[in-house]
């Protein structure tokens, strides 16, 4: 199933008259002969979740702009993607950008925005220029701009890198950074969708899910939500890396089942030769990991699905979260203990130090990982680190901290084992 | 609008927070504050110290919060329901808390100029645990002077913001900031620029450690050892009402007079805290009040009352 991906292979995709050629911005001439609330209420049927990792209602999140405040309104686009094992949006605008303007045009129009941002992960340098030049080539051709098509509609799309930081992928510190300040995450309430960029009421969306909404208007909520399972519809980006032989990024609709997606040649592909699936990250480094028998199935024994609820299916103890769709997949040759260094080394240079548990929690955590890894743990290390990622998890203001915490957490949770047996070789262990 | 926080009930006007609710009942067990300061507009929000349950949104939501909710930033709710000191996850929570903030704190306070008045010793004695598992490196930073009054020990900053706000509201240029990102973080002016304003010296006072001191005043006394007393002077720049703190004849040093929750109200300006260091320059207008369970109460007499005043 192709609705974000379908004419990424065809050459030239990225310029304004192969994209219109092959019905690029038909859904920005459908709009105009739409009232804007129509647009709302079709995303709403759509059953469209945010793309970013946490998959809130966007037609929710949509009808939560405080329309009445007499203030400018913002679209935001975070395309600030920086998660360890997800490169579905890089992958897109590169290929697509166009598709992204689209989408951003739509959405304004539906939300009633004249001012829209791009907010870039600064080190996609290629990506920042692609997006300048289709957002200059939709301007020349009259989709963007004032008065858009001769309608009275006008709009304008800012591009803004980033610089470096993980945390600006946060949409409140995406919009501190926006506004030239520390890329600090913001207390909440209130909200962006009542005080947002420069105090004014602000959506702010990730790239996928903006990129969808074309879709939408051009063949309506409904037959987006019969695509996909419950309440997990239409199609979702993964980045697949990992111990496989074929990775990259899918479009998959969403309800398929985890072991096709790795083992199928349609998608990853399977393992290496004779290697076996030991287990899996299925939504980017902040959601919890899964051994391989939890990773296909429930612990119920059900398969399991790509979707919001059947991945989050047994909650932390046995389940994980779809995430922003970062795919990764290890195999018996990989070490648990290194790779759970690995990211809380990540999660220790990223945390923005504004509150306390996060800023000295994750350098604690990394300390003794690093430790254990290096030979010098100690049994107790094990429990200390499940009783640091406690003091962090839920006391942060921003969802850091549960980021942070949580692969931590669930590693030592089902894959204990392993964390003994480095302890027990340990160099200096008595 | 009614809120009941440890099963007290009490009416608050729209717009209190949960703070500054549980502080009305008794500032004793109102939870404790790091980073917010009631005179320093968005101060709050990031040592997490306050965190509280909220058990009943209100009286329209009955169901619980989330998770829980820092009281210095949430504001009541009519008919809301808090658990602060009666709930288990709470104490846990601020325990965990205290750990944290001091895992890397140097822990000198034998000579810190700030024990006795230091905030977060009272924290760590009042909410933490008697120890840590913490067997890590601490980060170290040099020490630096931050102009020609102030002194900054960076390894103590438990990074609360309150001296940015000062500088931010109240001097008229800000050269001072967090730099850097994480526990990596440090207070640092732009490119060695000097802290110089006539307000700077706020920053002392609302500093909950012994980060930023006194240069006047460092090495020279225990504060325990000193007599605060309340003190006036006529001051064009501010509103001269000060403590002095005394040894013999001597002024040690001079400071804002803080409230019942250790918060300034009126903030001095850099020419009474620095500049007039004696007994003449001050009226004295008597013992400053001083907690009986304070370690400056040691030897502090104030306001006896003979039978003739009774």
């Amino acid at each position: 199933m192709q609705i974000l991906l379908e004419n990424s292979s065809v050459a030239g995709i990225d310029q304004f008259d192969v994209y219109r050629q092959h019905g690029g911005y038909a859904s920005v001439e459908k709009m105009l002969t739409m009232a804007p609330n129509d647009i709302v209420e079709a995303v709403k049927k759509s059953g469209l979740r945010g793309r970013g990792g946490a998959g809130f209602s966007t037609g929710m999140k949509w009808s939560f702009l405080d329309q009445k405040s007499g203030k400018p309104k913002y679209l935001v686009c975070n395309a600030d993607e920086g998660e360890p094992g997800t490169f579905k949006d890089r992958y897109f605008m590169e290929r697509l950008p166009h598709r992204l303007i689209e989408g951003l045009i739509v959405s304004s129009y539906a939300l009633g925005v004249n001012t829209a941002y791009i907010y870039v992960r600064g080190e996609l340098s290629w990506i920042i220029t692609q997006l300048e030049d289709a957002i200059a080539e939709a301007k020349s051709h009259g989709f963007l701009g004032s008065k858009i098509l001769g309608s009275e509609f006008s709009l304008e799309i800012y591009v803004h890198p980033g610089a470096g930081a993980y945390i600006c992928g946060e949409e409140s510190a995406l919009l501190e950074s926006l506004e030239g300040k520390r890329g600090y995450p913001r207390i909440k309430p209130p909200f962006p969708a009542i005080a947002g960029l420069y105090g004014c009421p602000t959506v702010v969306n990730n790239v996928e899910t903006l990129a969808a909404v074309p879709w939408i208007v051009m063949h309506g909520g409904e037959a987006y939500a019969a695509i996909g399972i419950g309440k997990s519809t239409g199609t979702k980006l993964i980045s697949a890396c990992g111990n496989i032989r074929k990775p990259g990024v899918y479009e998959i609709a969403l309800g398929l089942p985890v072991e096709e997606f790795i083992y199928s040649d349609s998608y990853c592909g399977g393992l290496l030769e004779g290697r076996t699936l030991k287990a899996l990250i299925a939504g980017g480094s902040s959601v919890p990991i899964l051994p391989a028998h939890l990773a296909t199935t429930t612990a119920a024994g059900e398969p399991r699905l790509m979707t919001y609820e059947s991945l989050f299916e047994g909650g932390f103890e046995s389940g994980t979260m779809l995430g922003s769709g970062g795919f990764i997949v290890l195999d018996d040759k990989a070490c648990i203990v290194r790779n759970t260094w690995n990211f809380a080394r990540f999660y220790h240079h990223e945390s923005c130090g504004q509150c306390s548990p996060c800023r000295e929690g994750t350098g604690w955590l990394e300390k003794v990982l690093e430790r254990i890894e290096h030979g010098h743990g100690r049994t107790e290390d094990i429990d200390l680190l499940v009783e640091i990622a406690k003091k962090i998890e839920g006391k942060t203001i921003c969802a850091f901290g549960d980021a942070a915490a949580w692969p931590i957490a669930s590693a030592i949770r089902h894959f204990r084992d392993e964390f003994i047996e480095h302890v027990s070789l340990a160099k200096d262990h008595v | 609008m009614k809120v009941t926080i440890d099963g007290i009930e009490l009416d608050v006007p729209s717009g209190t927070t949960i703070l500054e609710a549980a502080r009305q009942i008794d500032t004793k067990s109102a939870p404790p504050a790091m980073c917010y300061y009631s005179t320093l507009k968005d101060s709050g929000g990031k040592c997490r110290t306050c965190l509280v349950k909220i058990t009943q949104s209100s009286a329209q939501n009955t169901r619980p919060s989330m998770r829980l909710v820092p009281a210095c930033r949430t504001l009541v709710e009519d008919g809301m329901v808090v658990q602060n000191n009666l709930s288990e996850e709470v104490l846990e929570a601020r325990k965990g808390i205290v750990e944290l903030l001091l895992i890397n704190h140097p822990l000198d306070c034998p000579i810190c100029d700030q024990a006795g008045e230091c905030d977060l010793q009272n924290l760590a004695f009042e909410h933490g645990a008697s120890g840590t598992d913490y067997k890590e490196e601490r980060r170290r930073f040099p020490v630096q002077d931050i102009g020609p009054d102030i002194k900054l020990h960076m390894n103590r900053c438990i990074l609360c913001f309150r001296c940015v706000y000062v500088a931010d509201q109240l001097t008229p240029h800000r050269c001072h900031g967090v730099l850097n990102r994480g526990d990596a973080s440090e207070i640092g002016t732009y490119i060695a620029k000097a802290v110089d304003s006539d307000f700077s010296g706020n920053m002392i006072d609302v500093c909950p450690v012994g980060a930023l001191t006194d240069k006047t005043f460092r090495f020279k006394s225990r504060v325990w050892f000193a007599r605060p007393m309340n003190a006036h002077r006529e001051c064009t720049a501010c509103c001269g009402k000060t403590v002095v703190w005394l040894k013999g004849d001597e002024v040690l040093r001079v400071t804002a007079r803080k409230d019942d929750v250790g918060e300034v109200k009126d903030f001095i300006c850099n020419g009474c805290r620095f500049q007039h260091k004696k007994l003449e320059d001050w009226v004295i207008e008597g013992p400053m009040h001083v907690d009986r369970h304070s370690v400056i109460s040691q030897n502090h007499y104030e306001q006896l009352q003979g039978p003739q005043d009774a």
